[in-house]
């Protein structure tokens, strides 16, 4: 088991007004994503739990690239990974801000 | 004198040795060995046949339990490596060469046996280039073949699975060489003859039918929202726009997604009747939802599928099908069809380098090529222009009079970065380098050469390879769909985003698709269930996929 956490700083916090949203499930090759609005406004921070080890790098790169291109700020995610491929974790976190936004 | 006559009266002595065995042609299961051993000499070439799915199985447990004192030393060219009998062989000495294509479910065991010394390996071949050698240096002595039913001339009834079988008897019987048949049945008139009797020697009644491997079912129900992300990018970025109606599919859940989006997504981007009408494919149970709303004009089968039979019968207007009613599909003719007269193939692959070679050969699985590398391949002897080709033809040749310009065949690759246990699928090196460095190979067994390929699909994008200029563009092409592997990672992100601004790379933003809409819920059928009811319940599924 190898935890991981990343702080961003976002140029906007996610629009929308949703506490907390959750999605995908914990199977194999694929996660649940917890999001809760509980952070300062141009604060990201992203908590992974995954039962691959190794994968530091990538986790870092998916999550830049997500905050980057969603700009989540105000929201704490929690991962729980099932040992989900890079492009399906991007996905899920997408899901997920989408759910907040609504 | 010239002794013109020596394979035949060879041919003669291994007819009389084999009758001792026999009733006529007909040879009980029990006297299988007893025949093999009559009729085989050392060192003998044998195919024995082993396809992309019809197994010579009753046979091949027979080849594999003669006595080594009496058969050894065999030179096996059949296609498919696909039973444990099809290796036992060269562990107990009977065999020691081996020339073939494809070795999917024995692909584990056949790497261990080559680096361990066990196999002396000719090469791995396509079907066509392993057919072709049938008739110029690697004509087999003994084909071993299998059908479904024989009268007591051999008159053979191959039933839908024809496959490889008339390609095998065509180099063995007309050149002095013995035919063994096996065949669930003996009956007194065939359904239809796939294989006239005067070349078939001996019929061996087996214990049991032979067996088919259900090759090329994927069950909706496993297809995940990343695929159906590369099959839209897929339609939209290739199919639509190079209007694909010519074509070939592999293997993979990927095109099985993109047959199964034909009749929704296609259907709302107005493509119906424009893209897909024409295929050659084996009878993917995926395609029936886009055959049943109307896509599909033909197909031709290079074999059978599980299954499938009932469905066949039920659309001859579809697929080629004998005067019984049966689907006949035939490998040799149905690879030319996929060669020559089809635009486009695409398909998936485990390891793809800078250059944009690629293999299915692992560390630990040499799983052979089958049929891809002539399918993947752009034929230089095509002469016929279509308007996918020509226009493929423009993107690659920038330069010189149009009259004198080739077109280009659409070879597409839709691999997913990470593959199983979230093993990267773009490489610096491929391992089949490496393979061919341990076993002493003179070519590493590269299934598509980079210069073949002109697409790949990945979930992060396309890549357009014919647009490419240099080989540096190339490889950040490459890098620039190759997501989050340490090759996507080591991408110059300012050349990928001016390859983007050129077309080179497309996201799937830049195709009008929003990657959250890739829902399962975009594919005409969820389930196996779902293609039985899109069937009218012609469709009778295997087993193994019945979940309910």
């Amino acid at each position: 088991m190898e935890s991981l956490t990343f702080r961003h700083t976002t140029r906007k916090p996610l629009p929308g007004a949703v506490q907390s949203a959750i999605t995908g499930v914990v199977a194999s090759g694929n996660l649940e994503v917890l999001l809760e609005r509980v952070l300062p406004p141009d604060a990201c921070e992203v908590s992974i739990e995954t039962p691959v080890t190794g994968y530091a790098a990538v986790w870092e790169a998916v999550v830049a690239d997500f905050v980057a291109r969603a700009q989540p700020g105000g929201l704490r995610i929690s991962i729980n990974d099932g040992g989900a491929r890079p492009d399906t974790v991007s996905l899920r976190l997408l899901q997920g801000a989408r759910l907040m936004e609504a | 004198m010239t002794d013109w006559r020596s394979e035949a009266r060879l041919r003669d002595e291994r007819l009389a040795a084999g009758r001792a065995h026999a009733a006529g042609k007909v040879v009980p299961a029990g006297a299988a060995i007893d025949l093999l051993e009559a009729i085989l000499r050392p060192g003998d070439r044998v195919c024995l046949e082993g396809d992309n799915q019809k197994q010579a199985d009753c046979l091949a447990r027979a080849l594999a339990a003669c006595d080594p004192a009496r058969v050894h030393d065999l030179h096996m060219v059949q296609s498919g490596i696909v039973l444990p009998e099809h290796l036992d062989v060269f562990e107990t000495g009977v065999a020691r060469r081996l020339d073939y294509s494809y070795s999917g479910p024995q692909g584990g065991r056949i790497a261990k046996m080559l680096y361990g010394g066990q196999i002396q390996l000719g090469a791995v071949h396509t079907y066509l280039e392993l057919f072709a050698r049938y008739f110029v240096d690697l004509t087999p002595n003994v084909a071993l073949i299998a059908g479904v039913s024989a009268d007591r001339d051999g008159n053979l009834y191959t039933g839908p699975n024809t496959e490889d079988t008339p390609t095998v008897v065509e180099a063995t019987a007309f050149k002095n060489g013995v035919v063994v048949a096996q065949v669930n049945q003996i009956v007194d008139t065939v359904p239809r003859v796939d294989i006239p009797g005067d070349r078939v020697d001996f019929v061996v009644e087996a214990d049991r039918p032979f067996y088919v491997e259900p090759l090329f079912t994927r069950d909706p129900a496993a297809m995940t929202e990343t695929q159906v992300l590369m099959a839209m990018m897929a339609i939209k970025g290739i199919y639509a726009e190079y209007g694909i109606a010519r074509l070939n599919h592999g293997i993979g859940f990927g095109t099985a997604a993109i047959e199964l989006l034909l009749p929704t997504y296609g259907e709302r981007l107005g493509l119906k009747g424009k893209i897909a009408t024409h295929w050659a494919l084996n009878p993917h149970p995926t395609l029936i939802p886009a055959i049943e709303s109307g896509w599909v004009k033909q197909v031709h089968c290079f074999g059978s599928e599980v299954g499938m039979d009932r469905y066949i019968r039920a659309r001859p207007d579809v697929f080629f099908t004998g005067a019984d009613g049966s689907l006949r599909s035939n490998r040799a003719f149905c690879q030319t069809a996929g060669l020559y007269a089809c635009d486009l193939f695409i398909g998936s692959t485990l390891q793809i380098d800078l250059m944009g070679h690629s293999s299915t050969v692992t560390r630990d699985r040499v799983a052979g090529f089958g049929g891809a590398p002539n399918m993947g391949s752009d034929p230089h002897g095509r002469r016929h222009p279509s308007d996918t080709w020509m226009k493929a033809g423009r993107e690659a040749q920038t330069v010189g009079d149009p009259l004198l310009m080739r077109g280009r065949k659409l070879v597409v690759q839709l691999v997913e970065t990470f593959g199983d246990k979230l093993v990267p699928t773009f490489v610096e090196r491929l391992d089949a380098m490496e393979l061919a460095k341990k076993t002493g190979l003179e070519l590493a067994p590269v299934m598509v050469y980079g210069d073949d390929v002109t697409h790949i699909v990945t979930e992060e994008g396309i890549a357009n390879l014919l647009l490419c200029r240099d080989a540096d563009e190339r490889e950040q092409a490459i890098r620039g769909v190759a997501g989050y592997t340490e090759i996507g990672r080591g991408r110059d992100r300012a050349k990928v985003e001016e390859l983007r601004s050129r077309g080179i790379v497309r996201r799937p933003e830049d195709l009008g698709i929003e990657p959250l809409d890739a829902d399962r819920a975009l594919l005409a059928a969820k389930s196996i269930k779902d293609l039985v009811h899109w069937s009218g319940g012609l469709y009778d599924p295997p087993a193994k996929f019945r979940n309910w």
